[in-house]
């Protein structure tokens, strides 16, 4: 162990001087045994000192213990590495390649694959500039000896409906087979190893791009467009994941980033799914679960270990980089929670302890038709009788009570109106017979609104069109539309609700 | 060019609400404000006909918008309701003498009784003097505690079915933001709904009639209505912690102003996982108030000024309760650490 105990700069050989003060806020009385700590304010915050390489070790030791307490991935499972090129994802990335290595203690036994989504298109950036960042990555992943596959997010307008649908999963997850399988595995049943190497990638198109761009460019604000843009790339991840054959994806996200995460969700009307959004795994999908590893790690501990240990990085401008502090609230949210932590700096930890404590309403993975179309979690816009969706649908009613006749001049035009902004007010109603601006199939916005949840309804409402969105989707929302027409022809003859056995 | 209210399309439009950013004339605002607190009165069953009701009245906006809003719904809908006024006088010189004429003001316009109620015939001690001891970042703990303990000793002494207080909606979703930050998951619960639970002696249930009212709303009300009320902020106030969260809130409504719907919403759906601790309610032992604990807050902050030891009760304290409850004197170690004060 090493000598912590008498605090910094006591001891004398260079080597083994502490490097780094890592701040963090224990809920329990006694922190991690092994690691002495030094309690510097009344307030239960410890300041944990390291040398380099009891560092790594700490950093080790956690990334293990995560995935195995809680026995998540089986022995033998493909396992897709969700990497953005980000640090958080690089140093999952670097603990998963370490992991795996034969000489490691406590090795970890599945078999990763890293998957890449190049948004490249949906930024703005040119073609040169999109070849340049992938190419980059490429080295990285090549170095890894894992399969790995980039993926242009144009491909997310030609995925199939399905994806936005809760499949079964495909084999047996429960917690008891799980020592089974660690002991077939340990008797050596023999493994191919892989060849590491990267799958062709499609070669891209304009017009798919030009398409992307429109349907992020129809969201008015950057909150929904940035909305819209996690939850097409949750989709094609979903989509990669599912057609060949892994059932688990990984995502890279760090303590910090979840902290800002649950408060941009809250803010956003997400409260019922803040487990599944900030939680250690996610199971909406069913037969995909994604799983957070690194949700332990604060930003900056990622960074020092980045640095300590030469993890390569390649950083990726997203849609808020360079944007001011409120030009959306996934960005307000961030410099907020940084701010904070400045003056109290608990409040990221705490956070992240009351997501630790929520779960799912109503038992989460559960019931198919009541699922949101875009985000896949469960419908929370049943309005209770005395409920804040009760509230906004009141006044709503209230303001609105003669909409045949009048034309809205106001900037915020209300949820009926029908047409997009850039053709044009046709100051017709929504539901009107004959919209001008509609072509064959173009979904009513107020029929897809009954499809999602109250955070979904929100990205909607800010979209100016729908004419854009994807053909999955869509092609779902015609399906699930259908399909509750058929029920209510035969609901007086149904004995029990689906999916409730 | 002007605008046409968007509800009866035939007057001109006054303002633009807003929580939804209709145009509106100033008639159908008021019908819609008053109709929206009727319909949340009614949806959520807050009042039952025949009950005597009290306003907690501070004189400021909410209170003063509240208590008209209550005598003009209880005389259109019939609720029956016998209505009055309570105030609380924390004895904070400037700020609450002049905000208590304003609280006599609406007692003589509109004709309801009113009973004030003070920290000092309370507990012995006003603002100004627990400020002195306290310094100015926990004052605001030691005014929330008393102030609750008194609406409810002066409902009990006034002998209403209910207390009714102005919280309005961005107060609620300060309230759930700021439980969020702090990592109160028993209150992050309790904290959305509507009113408290009624059993239990010595409670008054209080019930939030204005939850769904966004602050700005409240004032365009009282604006228009020509109300009068007292605006200042509390002159000990600009360090509390909710200040954070209030402005967080602010940018977020610039941002997107239904934002304050949307985090009430996200308060009211939350679920807490099994087997995490909640406080259970039970009785103080000195007082016989509700607490969680075996003494409830205010009894332990009032034990920490009366000795001279002003952070007790700020922080973990419920291992000292025993002592305090027998009237043991406290180690040297620990009286250290609840004397230092910063100022």
């Amino acid at each position: 162990m090493c000598e912590m105990q008498r605090g910094a700069g006591s001891s004398s050989d260079p080597c083994r001087r502490p490097v780094l003060q890592v701040r963090r806020t224990w809920e329990a009385e006694a922190p991690p045994r092994g690691l002495s700590v030094r309690n510097r304010s009344a307030r239960a915050d410890c300041v944990l000192l390291f040398v380099r390489s009891c560092f790594r070790d700490y950093f080790t030791h956690k990334f293990r213990a995560m995935l195995g307490k809680t026995r998540l991935i089986f022995p033998g499972e493909k396992v897709l590495l969700a990497i953005s090129g980000g640090p958080s994802s690089s140093a999952m990335l670097s603990q998963v390649q370490q992991g795996l290595s034969q000489s490691a203690q406590k090795k970890l036994r599945f078999l990763p694959a890293i998957v890449h989504i190049d948004e490249g298109g949906a930024l703005g950036l040119s073609l040169v500039e999109r070849q340049r960042l992938v190419s980059e990555l490429q080295v990285i992943f090549r170095a890894s000896g894992f399969n790995f596959y980039t993926i242009p997010l144009e491909q997310v307008l030609d995925l199939p409906s399905s994806v936005v649908n809760v499949a079964p999963p495909s084999f047996d997850q429960a917690p008891d087979s799980y020592k089974a399988a660690v002991d077939v595995d340990l008797q050596g049943a023999g493994r191919d190893p892989q060849q590491g190497g990267g799958v062709p990638e499609p070669r891209l198109d304009e017009s798919q791009t030009r398409s992307l761009q429109q349907l992020l460019g129809s969201a008015a604000t950057l909150t929904a467009r940035a909305e819209l843009l996690s939850t097409l790339r949750q989709h094609l991840l979903v989509h990669t994941a599912r057609t060949r054959g892994y059932s688990k994806l990984l995502l890279g996200e760090s303590c910090s980033r979840l902290a800002v995460r649950l408060l941009t969700c809250v803010s956003l009307g997400r409260g019922a799914h803040l487990a599944q959004d900030t939680g250690f795994s996610d199971c909406r999908f069913g037969d995909v679960t994604l799983v957070r590893p690194m949700r332990e790690f604060s930003a900056k501990e990622i960074a020092v270990y980045n640095h300590m240990f030469g993890v390569p990085t390649v950083i990726i401008p997203t849609l808020d980089t360079k944007m001011p502090e409120k030009a959306s609230i996934q960005r307000l949210s961030q410099s907020f929670v940084s701010r904070l932590q400045q003056d109290f700096p608990s409040t990221v930890s705490t956070i992240y302890r009351t997501s630790e404590k929520l779960q799912t309403a109503g038992g989460g993975c559960s019931a198919q038709d009541g699922r949101c179309l875009l985000c896949v979690c469960s419908v929370d816009t049943a309005a209770g009788k005395a409920s804040a969706l009760q509230a906004r649908l009141i006044s709503e009613q209230l303001c609105c009570q003669e909409p045949a006749g009048t034309v809205q001049v106001g900037p915020t035009p209300p949820a009926g109106q029908c047409c997009s902004a850039t053709d044009g007010e046709c100051g017709r109603p929504a539901g009107g017979a004959g919209c001008c601006s509609s072509h064959f199939r173009a979904p009513e916005k107020k029929e897809l609104q009954k499809l999602l949840c109250y955070s979904c309804q929100l990205i909607l409402r800010d979209m100016s069109s729908v004419a854009h969105l994807p053909q999955y989707i869509v092609a779902e929302a015609e399906r699930r539309k259908r399909r509750s027409l058929m029920k209510d022809e035969i609901s007086e003859f149904l004995l029990e609700e689906e999916g409730s056995s | 060019m002007p605008v046409s209210c968007s509800s009866c399309g035939e007057k001109r439009a006054a303002l633009k609400r807003p929580k939804t950013g209709h145009s509106l004339c100033k008639e159908c605002f008021f019908m819609a404000f008053e109709e929206e607190v009727h319909q949340t009165i009614v949806n959520a069953s807050l009042f039952k006909s025949g009950e005597s009701v009290a306003i907690a009245a501070s004189g400021g906006k909410d209170s003063t918008v509240l208590a008209h809003v209550m005598k003009v719904l209880n005389e259109r809908y019939n609720y029956g309701l016998e209505l009055m006024l309570i105030s609380v006088d924390e004895g904070i010189t400037g700020y609450r003498d002049d905000s208590l004429e304003t609280v006599k003001r609406n007692q003589q316009q509109y004709e309801l009784p009113l009973k004030i109620v003070s920290y000092e015939e309370l507990y012995g001690w006003t603002m100004d003097a627990i400020v002195k001891q306290v310094g100015l970042k926990n004052n605001c703990t030691f005014c929330g505690v008393f102030r609750r303990q008194a609406l409810d000793r002066g409902a009990l002494m006034l002998k209403v079915d209910k207390i009714c207080t102005g919280h309005n909606a961005d107060d609620v979703a300060e309230t759930v933001l700021m439980n969020v930050l702090r990592g109160d998951i028993a209150r992050l619960r309790r904290c959305t709904a509507i009113s408290t639970a009624s059993e239990g002696e010595g409670v008054v249930p209080r019930c939030k009639p204005l939850k769904y009212a966004y602050e700005k709303e409240i004032v365009l009300y009282a604006y228009f209505k020509k109300l009068d009320y007292f605006s200042t902020e509390c002159i000990y106030s600009p360090n509390a912690y909710r200040g954070h969260a209030r402005t967080f809130l602010k940018d977020l409504e610039s941002i997107r102003p239904s934002s304050i719907i949307d985090i009430i919403h996200s308060g009211e759906n939350l679920s807490v996982r099994e087997g995490v601790k909640m406080p259970v309610q039970g009785t103080c032992s000195r007082c016989g108030y509700i607490s969680s604990q075996a003494l409830c807050k205010s009894c332990v902050l009032l034990e920490g000024l009366n000795r001279g030891l002003p952070k007790l009760g700020i922080g973990k304290h419920h291992r000292l309760h025993g002592k305090i409850l027998s009237q043991q004197p406290l180690t040297e170690k620990e009286e250290r650490k609840l004397k230092s004060v910063e100022f």
